[in-house]
């Protein structure tokens, strides 16, 4: 007599997984996201500016892996602070880390002058080192303010870097938020809509088709422009327009699971409508319903990008992708990095969701390939 | 047939009056109003404006009124445009949409079907997978990306096209707008067209016409592109209807004075008549559509038959 073995069963989801594996673009399309995730969550406490900090001296400047002022910008940037001091510029000179700066006046020189030097975007610690007699010359020195901006600044002077990754957090929190919105109300309508059957079912399916037939961008348009631009109303609209494919996918799915042995023996134990759409009507379509949440959030995104390019979105200081690219997109004359840098961290991430939307789809419904 | 074509327009009937009244009432139960913005209009005259355009009735009366003049063909003035009313202003943006939309319209299926008939010719080698990556990134990048890029790079840099304004018309100014319209209907058509024609193309119906001796053009153009064509049909109704009746964002970025503009220009001044009426030429443009793209299906599969 042979051994019977015993072989270990494989789960639909050890299934999917092993699948998506295989999928080379969606496994790194997945680390990638992680990545940019990563990086909008905590990246801006280490870009060393604030989102809000605005450098008047640094308007506009391109991106640069070296450190701001530039060498042959600071005798310019010291005449300009001296004129604005009402002080003649004798000479300046470097001296180890440290500029020297003499000046004369007419009248005689107060200390406090060095704050013209502090206030500027490119110093720091101004000190008075001597002062003549009279008051009338005087040497001030001061060290160079060292600031990286590696994507440059925008037209206000604020770090583009630290902005663009507040941006995608607001982007991203946008788009899984709405996504959640959305999924949420089209999976209880669906499930219910399919659950219940006969006329309940027919009159919330002829709602749907009703809803369908608006023209649906006018309307998130129009809820944003007549009630005030405010951020949660743009969840609720967005959420409430995106749920209707949901509701679809998942009433046809409930449709042919309430048919299922194990329904019905819920049904003749005496669990109650509400059991069994929770317990087994729900967790039976997680698949269908994570494959459409991953391909939902990129359309989320896009649609709030859309609505902040028009104005109607988040609002300043606050900013996401799509503002960016707004502004980017005017300013593209001279600057095109303005553009260039939220338009690819926008699309490289469009295109990583739809990657492991893809992936997932493959993974866990192979026959539907 | 008949029939079919009476039923159709006799269903849409009930679905615009719904649009129509949902649309209205939206609109009206917002705060504010089309002569709220106006800074220093002594409340005497604001009253008198409201009650010349009926403003000052209970909603359901304006609704009425709006919905009897509808029923005349009257779109009713506009709020904000003074001397215009919303048929005007329809007649000169809308043959600017309908330029744009059309252009775009046949330059995505020309382009689209071929570069997908091709990728399902020469499925799983090199240019397959070129016309799949493209296609993917087609309707992956959003029309706000690629609109300001298209005016980056052709405009500013090679200065091939003019992006200051409509122009007109002109060939150069319009050849922005029209391509970034076309991008991601083009890809779609492709991916449509590469799959449909992949399927034909392995049909019983081909092996004959090929074991027959029909010559590849005949075999490829004359049997399985007609097969192939039906996703395209049923995908073309409501594509066409979105680009025709103008697309928002291309319109903004552009500066083309179309049906898009219009609306956005409508909506941020509360010009209640104006978008209304977009409203209803989008519902009516999208149903047309629709219909008009079933109707084709019939012609181009015989086995559809609508009774």
């Amino acid at each position: 007599m042979t051994d019977i073995v015993a072989v270990k069963g494989r789960s639909l989801w050890i299934d999917a997984w092993n699948r998506l594996k295989a999928n080379r673009a969606a496994i790194i399309s997945a680390i990638y996201l992680c990545f940019i995730v990563l990086l909008t969550i905590i990246g801006p406490n280490f870009t060393g500016h604030d989102f809000t900090t605005q450098y008047p001296s640094y308007i506009r400047v391109p991106p640069s892996l070296e450190p701001y002022p530039k060498a042959d910008k600071l005798d310019q940037e010291i005449k300009e602070i001296i004129t604005r001091a009402h002080l003649t510029l004798k000479e300046w000179k470097q001296e180890g880390g440290r500029f020297l700066v003499s000046v004369t006046s007419t009248k005689p020189i107060d200390d406090r002058v060095t704050r013209y030097l502090d206030r500027s975007d490119s110093f720091k610690d101004g000190k008075v080192e001597n002062k003549s007699a009279d008051g009338l010359e005087m040497t001030m020195s001061a060290s160079v303010q060292h600031l990286y901006f590696f994507f440059g600044t925008d037209i206000s002077g604020r770090d583009l870097l630290t902005r663009t990754l507040m941006a995608g957090r607001v982007s991203l929190l946008v788009g899984l938020l709405a996504g959640l919105v959305a999924v949420t109300i089209g999976v209880l309508y669906g499930s219910v809509s399919g659950f219940m059957g006969g006329k309940i079912d027919e009159l919330m399916m002829r709602i749907v088709d009703i809803l369908y037939a608006l023209p649906f961008t006018f309307f998130v348009i129009m809820l944003v422009v007549f009630f005030g631009r405010n951020f949660m109303l743009m969840f609720l609209a967005i959420g409430a327009v995106l749920w209707l494919d949901m509701a679809r996918i998942v009433r046809g799915q409930t449709l042919s699971l309430k048919r299922q042995e194990y329904v019905q023996a819920a049904e003749a134990m005496g669990v109650n409508s509400w059991g069994i759409l929770m317990r087994h009507i729900i967790p039976n379509m997680l698949g269908p319903i994570i494959i459409y949440v991953t391909l939902l959030v990129p359309q989320v995104i896009i649609l709030e990008s859309f609505l902040s390019y028009l104005g109607l979105g988040v609002q300043e200081p606050t900013s996401s992708w799509g503002v960016q690219i707004s502004q980017g997109s005017r300013n593209m004359e001279g600057a095109s990095y303005l553009l260039i840098i939220p338009a690819f961290f926008l699309t490289s991430t469009l295109f990583a969701l739809n990657f492991i939307g893809d992936g997932l789809r493959d993974a866990l419904d192979p026959k539907d390939r | 047939m008949l029939r079919y074509v009476f039923r159709r327009l006799l269903t849409a009937i009930p679905t615009l009056f719904l649009i129509i009244t949902i649309s209205f009432f939206l609109m009206h139960v917002a705060p504010g109003g089309p002569f709220n913005m106006e800074r220093g209009i002594p409340p005497e005259i604001k009253a008198n404006i409201e009650r010349v355009f009926h403003l000052d009735e209970p909603v359901w009366m304006q609704y009425l009124r709006y919905l009897g003049n509808l029923a005349h063909g009257d779109l009713g003035p506009s709020y904000i445009l003074i001397n215009f009313s919303v048929a005007e202003l329809f007649a000169q943006s809308l043959p600017v949409s309908i330029r744009i939309g059309s252009w775009a319209m046949l330059l995505s299926l020309v382009v689209g079907s071929a570069m997908g008939v091709l990728a399902a010719l020469r499925h799983n080698k090199f240019i397959d997978f070129f016309i799949v990556t493209l296609a993917t990134g087609g309707s992956t990048l959003p029309t706000f990306v690629t609109a300001p890029l298209i005016q980056l790079i052709f405009g500013l840099s090679l200065k091939w096209i003019w992006i200051g304004g409509w122009h007109d018309g002109e060939l150069s100014a319009a050849i922005g707008p029209i391509v970034t319209l076309a991008l991601p209907q083009l890809a779609t058509v492709a991916r449509l067209m590469r799959g449909s024609m992949i399927e034909a193309l392995n049909a019983h119906h081909i092996r004959t016409a090929r074991a027959m001796g029909l010559s590849d053009f005949s075999v490829v153009v004359k049997h399985a592109m007609r097969g192939a064509l039906l996703p395209i049909v049923s995908y073309a109704g409501p594509a066409a209807a979105g680009l025709v009746t103008g697309s928002i964002i291309v319109e903004t970025i552009f500066q083309i004075p179309g049906v898009g503009r219009a609306f956005i220009d409508g909506a941020l001044n509360r010009d209640y008549t104006l978008v209304m009426g977009t409203v209803i030429l989008i519902a009516i443009f999208t149903i047309l559509f629709n219909f008009l793209s079933d109707l084709l299906y019939a012609l181009v599969d015989p086995r559809v038959r609508y009774d």
